[in-house]
């Protein structure tokens, strides 16, 4: 069932790094990770990452449990300052603008996120994907109901939910859960989407639709994924960093990584041989 | 069989029968209270009760009709002070802890959970009695509303504590401030228990005798208003139990019983909204 469509994600992949020549020249960067180093407390989670995210693509983050690929990810939006004793080091630029200069808020409105586990909000499915509409004032009077369809509909989940708008968002299925969160993202017109191993918590068909939905997204958002299944990095992402023990050990485009990669770990890694 | 086999054997046994013994103990107490007060309270409830005022000793009849509406008015002022005050606290220590100053609060609460609640009446009595030369269903309220702060304040915080920080960061990622958070994810998130502490917290004190003795004392007849000596239901059992007429005697234990199937009732609704399971929206 996958195949081809690894083989498709991989000649896309191809096929943009003949048309770019190297991966920097790729798309502009739209997130701009330089020399960032992390700290819980007294304890360096992230080493002097420096990392491009082009707009428009998919940018996928593999690499072992506690590698530090999550916390890189918590980062770009500023979500990693929620965490008591932590301090970021280096900068994170969102198309030239230093994050930390940003309103908080704002930034978060413009990168959106998707967690590992769905957490929808205990209200009715309608008042999830509205609550960032309303929060925002994105939706004039009369318009909310179209806004929430609207993102139902991207997200590929309104035809399933149309009849049962006004039901508890826990009634629906782990899949359908994080596809609501995903429309919830979205309903605030996000310019990047972080996506946190959205797909750890789902079966096989739920991961493909959501796979799906990405492929759908890329002319509209940025995507950056953390993700634990190297298969799925390899379906879904045009470009692949590999972190190890809180090092970026290699970032190429995704076939490179996965055919050719240049670093002896990340051969390793992607081939199975640890990890 | 071997001498360590039986011996551990009848440790296990004596255990067994030794924890029971004491689960039976302890839910007789209820049983043997709430029987004798249906015995004895039982007789004595009547409509009268609930409609008419108390007579003078020795004048057979009666009601405790003021003592019902003067406990209902003590508590829920109580409420309305000590509800709010509680929760916001509540939401403090679970929401914007900062360094020391939660934990001391934290232990404060804790510690004022424990202290005597004629303690407490004595508080309300230097703090609002004297000075304003008057007892009041006022300083009683204030009395009970101490009482109340730190039960709500710390099954607040325990609830939100209970909410999953995915759900926070699900709200904060989308722009929200922390307390546009709090107010609209994670307080809607505990609501069900907030609620059931709340109401557990109004049944402990309107169960409460000590800290009126000296606030809001006692009144054979309506309260004049706030600031006027009140009757209240406990007060009222303290006075008829410690008199001497029988009749008193009778509506101490109708007074006993009426207050307990207030608490009940309270107790059990509280049990049926937590029952219903996390907070659900409809």
């Amino acid at each position: 069932m996958s195949s081809p469509r690894i083989g498709q994600a991989r000649q896309q992949a191809g096929a943009q790094s003949k048309q770019s020549g190297n991966v920097s020249a790729g798309n502009a960067a739209k997130l701009q990770a330089t020399n960032l180093n992390f700290y819980y407390g007294a304890f360096k989670a992230l080493h002097n990452i420096s990392l491009e995210m082009h707009a428009n693509r998919i940018t996928a983050l593999i690499g072992p449990s506690g590698c530090g690929k999550s916390t890189f990810l918590r980062t770009l939006n500023r979500i990693s300052e929620t965490v008591r004793h932590t301090r970021l080091e280096g900068e994170v630029l969102l198309d030239g603008e230093n994050v930390t200069q940003l309103d908080v808020t704002s930034l978060r409105r413009r990168v959106g996120m998707v967690f590992q586990r769905p957490n929808p909000f205990p209200k009715s499915i309608f008042d999830n994907i509205a609550y960032g509409l309303r929060m925002n004032r994105m939706a004039p009077h009369g318009q909310l109901a179209d806004k929430v369809e609207q993102s139902l509909r991207r997200a590929a989940l309104w035809e399933e939910v149309k009849d049962k708008l006004h039901q508890s968002a826990f009634a629906l299925s782990g899949g359908q859960q994080q596809r609501l969160c995903i429309a919830r993202a979205l309903a605030v017109d996000p310019e990047v989407l972080l996506l946190d191993e959205p797909c750890s918590a789902l079966d096989p068909i739920a991961t493909a639709k959501i796979e799906d939905l990405m492929f759908s997204l890329k002319d509209q958002c940025t995507m950056v994924i953390v993700t634990h299944n190297m298969q799925q990095a390899a379906r879904v992402a045009d470009f692949t960093g590999f972190f190890l023990m809180g090092k970026m050990v290699e970032y190429d485009v995704t076939t490179v990584i996965f055919k050719t990669p240049s670093k002896k770990e990340t051969e390793d890694y992607v081939t199975g041989r640890f990890g | 069989m071997s001498p360590h086999l039986t011996w551990r054997k009848l440790v296990n046994n004596v255990m067994l029968i030794g924890t029971g013994l004491c689960a039976a103990l302890s839910v007789s107490a209820l049983v043997a209270i709430l029987g004798y007060l249906i015995y004895n309270g039982g007789k004595s409830v009547d409509w009268n009760f609930f409609t008419k005022l108390p007579l003078s000793p020795g004048e057979l009849g009666g009601g405790m009709a003021n003592a019902i509406l003067g406990s209902l008015q003590i508590v829920s002022l109580a409420g309305a002070i000590g509800i709010p005050v509680g929760f916001f606290a509540g939401v403090y220590l679970s929401e914007f802890e900062e360094k020391y100053f939660a934990s001391i609060v934290r232990y404060m609460a804790d510690l004022l959970n424990g202290v005597p609640s004629i303690v407490v009446g004595i508080l309300a009595w230097t703090v609002v009695v004297v000075p304003m030369r008057q007892f009041s269903a006022l300083a009683g309220s204030l009395a009970l509303s101490v009482m109340l702060i730190p039960v709500v304040a710390r099954s607040t915080e325990q609830f939100l504590r209970e909410v999953p920080v995915s759900l926070r960061e699900g709200a904060l990622a989308l722009g929200a401030t922390k307390w546009r958070t709090i107010a609209t994810v994670v307080v809607p998130a505990g609501s069900k228990g907030i609620l059931t502490g709340i109401i557990l917290g109004m049944a402990r004190i309107s169960g409460e005798s000590a800290p009126l003795l000296f606030t809001s004392l006692n009144n054979q007849f309506w309260s004049a208003g706030w600031t006027h000596p009140t009757a209240s239901l406990p007060v009222m059992i303290y006075l008829r139990a410690v008199s001497p007429y029988d009749d008193w005697h009778r509506q101490a234990w109708a007074a006993g019983l009426v207050l307990i199937a207030l608490v009940l009732t309270a107790n059990i609704a509280a049990r049926l909204v937590l029952s219903r399971g996390v907070s659900l929206p409809k």
